[in-house]
């Protein structure tokens, strides 16, 4: 069945999640506000042919992960070679200086968990789902997200995450 | 099911008001809509891109009358562009008393036929006065579609801008008005104290 829902119910209901996602994929700065853009700009031109029944949040997250790849990517060749490394800001913030712990937290786990955390926790995508997106077995997604949050719990604290909430 | 955090929803609101300014400049975009207060209560305006299509009382409910929207021109809908900026404006100068004609592009696809014609006639009743559905009905000559008129009234989806609340019963009774009886009062005493 095709698509007669108006598109603000999807930014509504799944605006949140998605934002972040993209900062636990790409630190909570710029460019996960413009993964954030692309994901809902490309999500109402596909709209109308969105199967009704598709579960829209894993289909957001999903093409999420595609557009956080490809500000990563533009991000890469925008790099110009220098004499010194320019100063930067890290988006993640950091630790202990008022910037949300947790980013800071989630920025210092390797890439793998670090987005085998995001997309369970956060996206609330299945093991399998990321699996397709990031590689690997499922069950290597499963040990990789439960490495991060042991991880974030030492880091950060206790209840790190409770799934789909973020604390 | 996500807790709020302030910050964040402050954030979000400006990725979205954002997004909506992208789509609009991609012409993305099938219906704009945005909410504005009113003397008779919140207003819901929607245009695409060749005008204003509705505007809408709260007691309609308004996911209700998005909804339609979507299934009627297209599920491409956000809220929040610069498209409803001037319609807002002119209902409000028009509240204000400042304003007796509107001047907007109007999308009229969301009526046929009789309707469309009692519809298109409307605006040509002056700011202040009135008329009954039966003069109404006359002048589009048609004389004997008097509930055809009422009609065409109550399912006007321009209230307010396209003025039905000018028409009222023959023996000067209100009729009905798709923004309750309370509103039609409102509007007349609005224009008659002007």
């Amino acid at each position: 069945m095709k698509n007669k829902q108006a598109f603000e119910t999807v930014v509504e209901r799944h605006g949140r999640t998605v934002l972040r996602v993209c900062r636990a994929v790409l630190g909570p700065g710029a460019d996960a506000d413009d993964a954030w853009s692309e994901t809902f700009l490309a999500a109402l031109q596909a709209w109308p042919g969105v199967d009704a029944e598709t579960n829209m949040q894993a289909w957001l997250v999903t093409v999420a992960h595609r557009k956080a790849l490809d500000v990563t990517r533009a991000r890469a060749r925008q790099a110009l070679p220098a004499a010194y490394l320019p100063e930067q800001t890290s988006p993640w913030g950091t630790p202990g200086t008022g910037e949300p712990e947790l980013w800071a937290a989630v920025g210092q786990l390797p890439t793998r968990q670090r987005l085998a955390v995001a997309y369970y926790y956060l996206g609330g995508l299945k093991h399998t789902e990321t699996a397709e997106l990031i590689g690997g077995t499922a069950e290597a997604v499963r040990r990789a997200a439960a490495d991060g949050l042991n991880t974030l719990r030492r880091t950060y604290g206790a209840d790190a995450f409770r799934e789909g909430t973020l604390r | 099911m996500n807790t709020e955090i302030p910050a964040e929803t402050a954030h979000l609101a400006s990725l979205r008001a954002e997004l909506a300014e992208r789509a609009e400049k991609a012409e993305l975009l099938d219906v704009a809509y945005r909410r504005v207060d009113s003397p008779v209560g919140p207003l819901l305006l929607a245009a695409t891109a060749r005008g204003l299509v509705r505007v809408a009382f709260e007691r309609e409910d308004f996911d209700a009358v998005v909804d339609s929207l979507a299934t009627r021109l297209g599920s491409r809908i956000l809220s929040g562009t610069a498209r409803l900026d001037d319609a807002a404006r002119e209902v409000e100068e028009y509240f204000s008393g400042n304003r007796r004609h509107f001047d907007l592009e109007l999308d009229r696809s969301l009526s046929a036929g009789f309707r469309l014609e009692v519809q298109r006639y409307l605006p040509r009743i002056d700011y202040g006065r009135t008329l009954s559905y039966a003069q109404v009905a006359d002048s589009v000559g048609n004389p004997q579609a008097v509930r055809a008129v009422g009609s065409a009234c109550a399912r006007n989806p321009l209230p307010i801008v396209v003025p039905c609340h000018r028409v009222v019963r023959t023996d000067g009774s209100l009729g009905g008005y798709i923004g309750g009886l309370e509103a039609k009062k409102a509007l007349l005493g609005l224009e008659a104290a002007a």
